[in-house]
């Protein structure tokens, strides 16, 4: 298996404070990567140095074996790497359907293209196809900003997969989904990643959607890389079980 | 070099009244988020205010003292509960807008309950030169200056020294752990509006000798108070101090170096410098932003 | 708007369109003038609209791109060009200069980028005070022909308000088309969000620039007829207050809403010329009804019928969950 992803030495400092201090890691072609460690432990700040909304003091991101450390986040989307927020971050004002289609449109031929050709740019089917795939039929021409928070969630989901994307990289998917929809959205993972053959990190504090869901799971604290094994390894790691239950 | 030092002394007196002006700018920016478009036309009231009751046969002193009143009622108390309390939850751009009509509504109401033209204001400060350093220095401009620079001086140590000062500065910066911690929030925030009110009043007293009361000579000074808020910073009180100083000089001094014509455009294109290249302002802090 | 059924909403366009083809026939010249005023000035707040209530992007600059438009077309069409070529100038012009105001945008918001669009604002109008040799300076330029379409002369208060008219409808299609493109969908996002847009691949950059430079594109042929509208211009009618005029139309008919700047110019154009009858009091007057609408609607008039309309499905949404309530306990 061949790596999508290569994160050598990334560093992020604020003012003095080295909130991801030198992570290196690799995520291979169709897994489902954890990403899990104490609050504060950096995984967001990495995340937004992988997908260029913060600027690495340090390191280099590698995509498909090109260099794309710095590249603006639009780039990067553009490239194939898709991702959510920790904080919900849908439209509230667009339907359900137009903040998928928003969410497909800029991989849809060229900026000048979009003016002249489809209001819809071509997406409706596909935005069906993911409101029915994310079980939101009833809701599609609802404003996003009226839906519950658990389906402003799935809609979160189902927005950074609309571009196709090979890599997606999820900050906290499960965080406040209550336990019915959390299984529905574990299964819409797995489903993409087995039949879309994309690649997925995820950054989760749910230790049994983490575990289940994940082939292989990185622990970090204090801004490095504690451990990367199988979820059953890394159960077992004494520093994993220090980070966590020591202090 | 005796050209440059009167310059100075007009720039540092014109500038001190801006600084009066800006101070209460970013006051109200700072506990209610209200970008006052209207703070121009708030200098200019006042003067008509105090010519209203002089006409009524008030003597200049009484005059001053119900002017500033009726200031502090019209637009500190009434301003804040008729206007700026029922918009402000509903963001910052309406409020900003209806301030933009309030501004309207001033100089129109001016101009047709008291003249379209300009009136003379009587100085409260002595007319005439002094002798400085062998320079001959108006004493108005001298008087305007100290008397804004003792406003200023009183205004900081009010919110720096006092525990009053110090429970507005809380609620400004965070009024949710100002509420938990028992500061009286609200009164703050009315607190501030009066303090506006009462320097604007301030401002009107001492500029609009020099430049007459006119019902649309707050346009230009609105402007002024805008730009030193935003150039020395406009979460800071100390900031607009510094900003409307340096204002008021370079605003003389591009009077009298650059031409005539293109006068107005210098504070312009230092503005669009600062918010470009400094954006928290010369002073500011700049504001945390959170991804 | 969606509560309406959709042949109600085009019979009521259609009334709409027709009457202002049909009842300013009787209109005197004055009429005329006003409600071509209202035309123009519904194009230049359209373009702000774009700018501000969709892209979200606030700009005290839309009356510094009239004036562009304005002085274009002045000075072009009293050398004797004819006016669509000015009108195309005029657009390339404002573009230029409104893509290269929308920079600042990519740097600072909210009233930081007021400010800066302000003291734009101020600059552009010393300018055409300032620069005689272009633009008259204050004596202004007069005689500012007007044109002849399609053969027929526009001399006549009729004729060039259809004129103005004709402009509002094509601009209004393409403003239509544009907000229902991706385009328009990426402005919205812009205002909403931009940092989850960017991560879906909008280019926010590129969108914030196209923002402004289309939104002061508009400004710009809004000034293009306002030249030959009043035959005469001089730099006062494009100081800062009317950017401060155009931005109180864009809230107060509702920013992000189509037909918001339609009302707001209405209300602002037409709202004063009713109140004359109060004489020295009009602008007061209108001032304090701004003030009053804003207190009671900050979303401006089309605000509120948003609101009733929001109302009106979330109790017709209810309504329906309540039934399916019921014949589920039915079943069970």
């Amino acid at each position: 298996m061949s790596a999508v992803l290569e994160v050598t030495g990334i560093k992020k400092n604020f003012g003095g404070i080295s909130a991801v201090d030198g992570v290196s890691f690799d995520v291979r072609e169709g897994e489902i990567l954890g990403l899990i460690g104490p609050n504060g432990c950096g995984k967001s700040t990495l995340f937004n140095c992988i997908l260029g909304q913060l600027t690495p003091s340090g390191g280099e991101v590698k995509l498909d074996g090109k260099l794309v450390t710095g590249l603006r986040p639009a780039e990067l989307n553009k490239l194939g790497v898709s991702r959510t927020f920790q904080l919900l971050q849908v439209f509230p004002k667009l339907s359900v359907r137009e903040n998928l289609i928003l969410a497909g449109q800029e991989h849809q031929g060229s900026m000048a293209s979009r003016l002249v050709g489809r209001s819809d740019a071509g997406l409706t089917e596909a935005a069906n196809q993911m409101i029915g795939f994310f079980k939101l039929d009833h809701l599609a021409d609802e404003p996003a900003g009226g839906l519950s928070y658990g389906q402003q969630k799935l809609l979160d989901a189902a927005m950074a997969f609309m571009g196709g994307p090979r890599l997606v990289l999820l900050d906290e998917p499960a965080g406040g989904v209550n336990p019915s929809m959390l299984s529905d959205l574990k299964d819409r993972l797995v489903a993409i990643n087995r039949e879309k053959n994309a690649t997925f990190v995820v950054i989760e504090h749910n230790m049994e959607f983490v575990m289940s869901l994940c082939s292989r799971v990185m622990v970090m604290a204090e801004g490095k890389v504690l451990a990367m094994g199988r979820p059953d390894e890394v159960r077992k790691n004494p520093a994993v079980i220090e980070a966590y239950l020591g202090h | 070099m005796s050209n440059l030092f009167d310059l100075l002394v007009a720039g540092l007196a014109t500038g001190a009244i801006y600084a009066l002006v800006a101070v209460g700018f970013t006051l109200l920016w700072q506990t209610s988020q209200t970008i006052n478009f209207a703070q121009g036309e708030f200098v200019m009231l006042p003067a008509f205010l105090m010519l209203a009751t002089m006409h009524a046969g008030a003597p200049f002193w009484l005059a001053i003292i119900l002017g500033i009143l009726l200031s502090m009622i019209l637009l500190g108390l009434a301003f804040k509960m008729l206007l700026v309390d029922p918009m402000m939850r509903h963001g910052v751009l309406p409020l900003a807008i209806a301030t933009m009509a309030l501004a309207i509504g001033i100089k129109e109401a001016v101009k047709q309950f008291f003249s379209a033209e300009a009136s003379p204001f009587p100085s409260i400060v002595p007319t005439g030169d002094i002798s400085i350093l062998g320079h001959a220095v108006s004493l108005q401009s001298i008087g305007v200056l100290v008397l804004a620079i003792l406003a200023v001086f009183g205004l900081t140590s009010l919110l720096n020294r006092t525990s009053l000062g110090h429970q507005m500065q809380a609620a400004a910066q965070n009024p949710t752990v100002a509420r938990i911690i028992g500061v009286p929030v609200e009164r703050m925030i009315l607190l501030t509006f009066l303090i506006n009110a009462f320097l604007v009043a301030l401002a009107s007293l001492l500029i609009t000798p020099i430049y007459l009361a006119k019902f649309s000579s707050g346009e230009v000074l609105g402007q002024a108070a805008f730009i030193a808020a935003i150039v020395g910073g406009f979460n800071q009180v100390r900031g607009a101090i510094a900003g409307g100083l340096l204002i008021g000089v370079l605003d003389n001094l591009a009077a009298a170096y650059v031409s005539t014509q293109y006068r107005a455009a210098v504070p312009m294109i230092f503005l669009i410098a600062v918010i470009l290249f400094r954006p928290q302002g010369l002073l500011g802090r700049a504001e945390e932003r959170t991804v | 708007m969606s509560g309406f059924a959709k042949p109600l909403k085009i019979a009521l366009g259609l009334i709409v369109i027709a009457g202002l083809i049909i009842v300013p026939m009787n209109f005197n010249r004055y009429g005329l003038f006003i409600l071509s005023q209202w035309a123009v000035m519904s194009i230049a707040a359209m373009g702000l609209n774009l700018t501000l209530g969709y892209a979200g992007q606030v700009s005290l600059a839309q009356g510094a791109f009239v004036g562009i438009g304005a002085y274009a077309a002045a000075i072009m069409t009293t050398q004797g060009w004819p006016l669509p070529a000015a009108i195309v100038v005029a657009i390339v012009l404002s573009f230029a200069v409104g893509w290269v105001l929308g920079y600042p945008a990519l740097r600072v918001q909210h009233h930081y980028l007021a400010f800066v669009t302000l003291a734009f604002s101020t600059l552009a109008f010393l300018v055409f005070r300032n620069e005689s040799w272009l633009t008259g300076g204050i004596y202004g330029i007069s005689n500012i022909p007007r044109p002849h379409i399609f053969g027929i002369a526009t001399n006549k208060p009729l004729p060039f308000y259809y004129v103005c008219l004709g402009s509002l409808a094509i601009v209004s299609l393409a403003v239509w088309w544009l907000i229902r493109s991706p385009w328009g969908r990426a402005f919205m996002a812009l205002r909403e969000n931009p940092l989850r847009a960017q991560s879906l691949g909008v280019d926010t950059r590129r969108y914030t620039l196209m923002a402004f430079a289309i939104g002061s594109a508009l400004g710009g042929i809004a000034g293009a007829l306002y030249a030959p509208l009043t035959q005469y211009i001089d730099p006062v009618p494009f100081n800062l207050s009317l950017s401060l005029d155009l931005l109180m139309m864009v809230i107060v008919g509702g920013a992000g809403f189509y037909f918001g700047p339609f009302l707001g110019a209405m209300i602002a154009v037409l709202l004063p010329e009713w109140l004359r009858f109060t004489e020295g009091y009009y602008l007061m007057l209108y001032a304090v009804a701004v003030m009053l609408l804003l207190i009671w609607s900050p979303t401006g008039i089309l605000g509120i019928l948003d609101r009733y309309l929001a109302e009106r499905r979330t109790k017709a949404a209810s309504a329906l969950r309540a039934v399916a309530k019921s014949r589920l306990e039915t079943v069970q």
